[in-house]
């Protein structure tokens, strides 16, 4: 991530999720005892839980993990200044997709419009503090850190 | 999967009171369509949604949320929400249900106000 700080040896927890329904919450059982683990407040671990669930169904819906997986890191680390953060990584062994291409939703085209889905992304940058993703032919990484 | 979303309804007067308990995903969503459809289907114009034991909506769950919405607007009703987490608040906002449906703290206060809109 931009802002420096990294996480120190041994305050790393991976895990892998089958790409199956409700999944994405086994994972974020894990997101909030790392939140805990920092004393983030119960609204900033929601804001954490959001997003990783909402790239995971990301993942699941579009990206054809061709595993069958989700690997998620989760990694706790401390600028130099000194604010903690929980950063959450989701990477998929998929398809891949352009970032850049990707229509930004807005409410005018979601209300009275078939295309009500979307929003994955923009959720997930509205939640989190700082959001790298990037994506290839051998699939897609989100790195996103959320500040204590 | 116990986190599951449960919904729950009573109706007053006009007004059904639908609680959630739980994550609102697509099953989640669907459910309280099935609900707040049926409600309105036996007369109820104004929908109160009480999410105070429901942490995670997703974006799915949202979409639906808006069809229902979309459906209570074409019958000229009034929809609001209650008991929204400070992320479930902002997630709304983002997405635009603020703009077309009211959001109360408390139940107290949405009933007051659908009831108004009833009257």
């Amino acid at each position: 991530m931009s802002q420096g700080g990294s996480a120190p040896p041994g305050r790393e927890v991976s895990m892998t999720i089958p790409v199956a329904p409700e999944m994405e919450i086994v994972a974020t059982a894990q997101a909030a005892a790392l939140g805990e683990y920092l004393a983030m407040t119960r609204d900033k671990i929601d804001e954490v839980k959001l997003a990783l669930v909402e790239a995971c169904i990301n993942a699941f819906e579009h990206a054809d993990c061709r595993d069958e997986q989700l690997h998620l890191t989760f990694r706790l680390g401390q600028e130099p200044k000194g604010r903690e953060w929980l950063e959450v990584e989701v990477l998929d062994k998929g398809k891949g997709f352009d970032s850049q291409a990707v229509e930004k939703p807005s409410p005018e085209k979601t209300f009275h419009n078939h295309r009500k889905r979307g929003w994955g992304l923009q959720i997930i940058k509205s939640l989190m503090d700082e959001v790298e993703i990037t994506s290839g032919k051998t699939g897609t990484r989100i790195l996103m850190r959320k500040y204590k | 999967m116990s986190e599951s979303c449960k919904v729950s309804s009573e109706r007053r007067g006009d007004v059904a009171i639908l609680w959630t308990d739980g994550y609102i995903n697509n099953q989640g969503g669907e459910e309280i369509a099935k609900e707040a459809y049926a409600q309105l289907d036996r007369g109820a114009r104004a929908l109160v949604l009480n999410l105070e034991k429901t942490r995670i909506v997703n974006s799915i769950g949202i979409s639906i949320l808006i069809e229902v919405l979309e459906k209570v607007m074409d019958k000229k009703g009034v929809l609001a929400f209650c008991g929204l987490t400070p992320t479930i608040d902002k997630t709304f906002r983002i997405m635009g249900l603020a703009q077309y449906a009211e959001i109360y703290p408390t139940q107290e206060d949405a009933v007051r106000s659908v009831t108004t809109h009833t009257a």
